[in-house]
């Protein structure tokens, strides 16, 4: 059967109404997974068990007892553990490793008796905005294979945009899940920091860190994370989001920082497709108002000194004596030095060194302490800015797609994070949209916007989201 | 600016070998990163302004940011996890971690 159009919604109907069974759905992805992984590297292993999950799914359903989830293929990002199978964040230090215990997303999951259908290729640790940085290989853009499918989570939104998975969860330290979603014409939600428990979550940088899904629509979004977020105790900055009242929708007012808009560095088809969806909105009858964020334009500044700090000190448990990689040495420094500088790539290599600058004495006062005041000031400008509006609009990236290899500094990459950053300093939920194509030698690339909206109002994304979309005719 | 001296300083605090040639290469990045993120020196800000722990400000304006605390209390059965954890260790010797010797 064919999936490209076919959403979670959809599916459930269908599964439900007994109209296609788990299996036949779950194979549909493991065929597009068998003909098209090899060239575009999207899934790092298939799950040996997939179809006996489908087939347990299956019996759920026809005892009238399926959930949202039941029976919904959905594809994991290489950093959330699995209790028994593998998971090695794209990186050599963890290419054997075995969970020993389950992420509480994924059991929330499993608990919907989702179908599990493997891991998806990643920047290593998260670290990248491409996958060019996973020790196994990019992973190709399924809507242009000479393409990026952005990252970190890149193997989860190619999973979604190349029909492998209905869904996909990933993670989002600074872009992670909404820069991989507007490369391939998706949607991506970056929920409010706590909402979603890191437990069993890789840690990069652990007070920007979330979890969240990648999907086709908006209520394909909505459903899963409704379904993975939620207070944990074996995560205590977990929080519970309570349902909050419907929204007046044509009474939302979007903000527009328009002065971030016009720095450099920013392609003309995005000012170009940012401008149009402001049109978009006006017609459907949201307010447009003109904002200031004075300090948001040095966001990237503060991410990059607050990221590598948290990244060194996450960092250091991987020493070659408890899990992962070991190279043997001369005495157990050896052991530590060779089995990080073997096991980590090179940019995971480059975020230690400079987390450890920014952290030494000497330098911490300058660097990070000055970016934790400046993080301050950035929320108490979004907190300004959210008593005048429901949500802000940016474009999601700076520039669509690039084509593998282009980008050859660091620094290159990061600026690809420029308009995402923020929501993770401030902690507040953002959502990418795709917005359109923009045609770039000769082929449609997707472009995306993005909003934020204050902390733990998530509904006035999906609201807003849905008629950006037309998903609530 | 960022000297090859300082990176190999800055790998062994690390714990991370980094080879000769890439320790050049890497200072120089590490110049044009650090190049960039100087810009936070000149944001607006009240000189005063007292340090925030991050965790109260990736809150938001809720505030209501607690310490998470409980009894220690009802331990798990002593051995539970062991086999578990220690299924992941690359050298081990009865039901410990092996590492090499750390007294000469």
């Amino acid at each position: 059967m064919d999936i490209k159009d076919l959403t979670i919604k959809k599916a459930r109907e269908l599964l439900d109404k007994k109209e296609i069974s788990a299996k036949e759905l779950t194979n549909s992805c493991l065929e597009n997974i068998e003909n098209k992984n090899k060239e575009l590297n999207v899934f790092l292993e298939v799950y040996d068990d997939v179809l006996k999950s489908a087939e347990d799914a299956q019996k759920i359903i026809d005892a009238g007892n399926s959930k949202e989830l039941t029976g919904i293929p959905i594809a994991l990002k290489d950093n959330l553990l699995f209790k028994g199978k593998k998971v090695s964040s794209a990186s050599k230090i963890l290419e054997n490793y075995r969970a020993i215990y389950t992420a509480t997303s994924v059991q929330k999951l499993i608990d919907q008796s989702a179908v599990l259908l493997g891991r998806t290729n990643m920047d290593e640790f998260a670290m990248g905005s491409s996958t060019e940085n996973s020790a196994f290989g990019v992973t190709k853009n399924p809507l242009d294979s000479s393409r990026v499918s952005g990252g970190s989570s890149g193997g989860s939104a190619a999973s979604v945009a190349g029909n492998m998975a209905l869904g996909a969860i990933g993670s989002d330290t600074g872009g992670s899940i909404r820069e991989p979603a507007s490369f391939c014409g998706l949607v991506g939600l970056k929920p409010t920091y706590g909402s979603v428990s890191r437990y069993g979550l890789m840690a990069m940088g652990s007070s920007l860190d979330i979890i969240g899904p990648i999907t086709k629509t908006v209520t394909d979004t909505e459903i899963i994370f409704n379904a993975i977020k939620g207070k944990d105790k074996m995560d205590s900055t977990s929080i519970e989001i309570k349902k909050l009242k419907d929204l007046k929708i044509k009474k939302l007012k979007i903000g527009v920082p328009y002065h971030l808009i016009d720095q450099d560095g920013i392609s003309d088809e995005i000012r170009k497709n940012l401008n149009d969806s402001i049109e978009k909105f006006k017609l459907l009858g949201f307010e447009i108002e003109n904002i200031k964020l004075p300090n948001v334009d040095k966001s990237l500044a503060v991410y990059y000194i607050i990221m590598p700090a948290e990244v060194s000190s996450n960092l250091s448990r991987f020493d070659g004596i408890k899990y992962g990689l070991s190279v043997d040495g001369k005495n157990l420094l050896d052991v530590y030095k060779k089995s990080r500088g073997q096991g980590f790539g090179k940019e995971v290599r480059r975020r230690i060194i400079l987390g450890t600058y920014v952290l030494s004495s000497g330098y911490y006062d300058s660097y990070y302490g000055k970016a934790m005041l400046a993080r301050k000031i950035i929320r108490d400008e979004f907190d300004s800015a959210f008593k005048k509006v429901d949500a802000i609009l940016t474009p999601t990236t700076p520039f669509p797609a690039w084509k593998i290899g282009e980008k050859k500094s660091p620094l290159e990459n990061y600026l690809a994070d420029i308009f995402t950053v923020s929501a993770n300093i401030v902690g507040c939920p953002a959502i990418s949209l795709p917005s359109g194509f923009s045609k770039i030698d000769g082929k449609d690339l997707p472009l995306g916007i993005q909003l934020m909206s204050p902390h733990m109002s998530e509904n006035v994304l999906f609201e807003i989201g849905k008629y950006f979309l037309g998903e609530n005719l | 600016m960022i000297f090859k001296e300082e990176i190999k300083k800055l790998a062994d605090l690390a714990r991370i070998e980094i080879k000769e040639e890439e320790q050049e290469k890497l200072a120089g990045e590490m110049g044009d990163i650090l190049n960039y993120v100087k810009i936070i020196q000149d944001f607006h800000s009240d000189e005063n302004e007292e340090f925030t722990n991050p965790s109260l400000v990736v809150r938001g304006g809720q505030g209501g940011v607690i310490n998470v605390l409980r009894e220690d209390e009802n331990p798990s059965e002593s051995g539970l996890y062991t086999d578990d954890v220690l299924k992941e260790a690359p050298q081990k010797e009865n039901g410990y971690i092996k590492v090499k010797k750390i007294l000469g």
